[in-house]
């Protein structure tokens, strides 16, 4: 189970939109809320374009076991930096919260070896949700099965198992 | 008269005589004042510091070229000083060497500017002349020809 923690960059979906507040799933045990003038180049009259299911890549602004937790899509410098809404097409799955610890650390074999395979492109909740996305579905597929099953492996079977891969 | 200043004096004494009371009902603790501990106790909640990680957006092999410049952005930023140094340096369109010289040219043409017509001409002079001796004498100012009958 997921707990909202400050500063965290996570993937929520859109579970609804109540006039000029989104509520996003994050996998806690509350929903967030989102105000859609917290986007880069956001004004009353330009407002981003969200809909319900939408997946959005943000950071906690408040976070706390008080309050209802509230992200925002910009930084303290009021640009993105890669957060928003991610868009079309890709694969969004669960992980545990220690696979992606596992993944983030600063030296990960197992995302050095996964990209040397083919190009895709891979986003990272610390709520435990990852999206994937490459130019076939078969390939995402095949990055999804990997990172799923990197939990139990060990580095020798994942190593077997991506070289069977790139022989393909 | 004297019996209204007795009055005010036996109110006093009652309101001490129930401060009393009510301040030997109140409770103290018998302990000596313990001194507070300053708690080298820091919490922190979230995984990203302890453990340094990586920003979660990542694309490989160009599939998302603003995202693999985001990359290298976020993750620069834990060697921070050296980058920064690195990257100050390589701003400088124009290095030391040519801005020196465009200002000791600048400074000439802006001050010819400045100067009179008659200076000018011995500028003019100069520059023609070069190393050679200054010309012998200049030309004798053109007088005024008066017509002749």
């Amino acid at each position: 189970q997921y707990v909202p923690v400050k500063g965290d960059h996570v993937i929520g979906i859109v579970t609804a939109k109540a006039g000029d507040v989104f509520k996003l799933d994050v996998g806690g045990s509350e929903q967030a809320s989102l105000s859609y003038l917290a986007f880069e180049g956001a004004t009353k009259r330009n407002r981003p374009n969200v809909q319900v299911g939408d997946l959005i890549y943000g950071q906690f602004l408040v976070a706390n076991k008080d309050m209802e937790p509230e992200m925002v899509c910009i930084d303290s410098k009021g640009r993105s930096s890669g957060m928003g809404i991610i868009g079309q097409d890709g694969f969004l799955f669960k992980v545990s919260l220690g696979l992606i610890r596992k993944l983030l650390a600063p030296k990960c074999e197992i995302i050095q070896e996964l990209s040397q395979l083919y190009p895709f492109e891979l986003v990272l909740g610390m709520n435990g949700r990852i999206w994937v996305k490459a130019k076939t579905v078969q390939q995402t597929l095949i990055i999804v099965n990997i990172l799923e099953a990197c939990e139990y492996m060990t580095a020798e079977q994942r190593k077997q198992a991506l070289a069977k891969l790139s022989g393909h | 008269f004297m019996q209204r200043g007795l009055d005010s004096h036996t109110k006093k004494q009652l309101e001490e005589e129930e401060k009393k009371i009510i301040s030997e009902e109140h409770w103290y603790l018998d302990l000596p004042d313990l001194k507070e501990k300053e708690s080298y106790i820091i919490e922190e909640r979230s995984f990203m510091p302890c453990e340094d990680l990586l920003y979660g957006r990542m694309s490989f092999k160009g599939f998302n070229p603003e995202i693999e410049k985001l990359m290298i952005q976020m993750n620069s930023r834990k060697c921070k000083e050296e980058e920064i140094e690195e990257e100050e340096k390589m701003e400088a369109d124009v290095s030391d060497e040519e801005m020196a010289r465009r200002y000791e040219t600048l400074v000439g043409t802006i001050g010819k500017k400045f100067v009179r017509k008659r200076d000018q001409r011995v500028l003019h002079d100069e520059d023609e002349d070069g190393n050679s001796n200054m010309r012998p004498s200049k030309k004798a100012k053109k007088k005024f020809l008066k017509p002749q009958d």
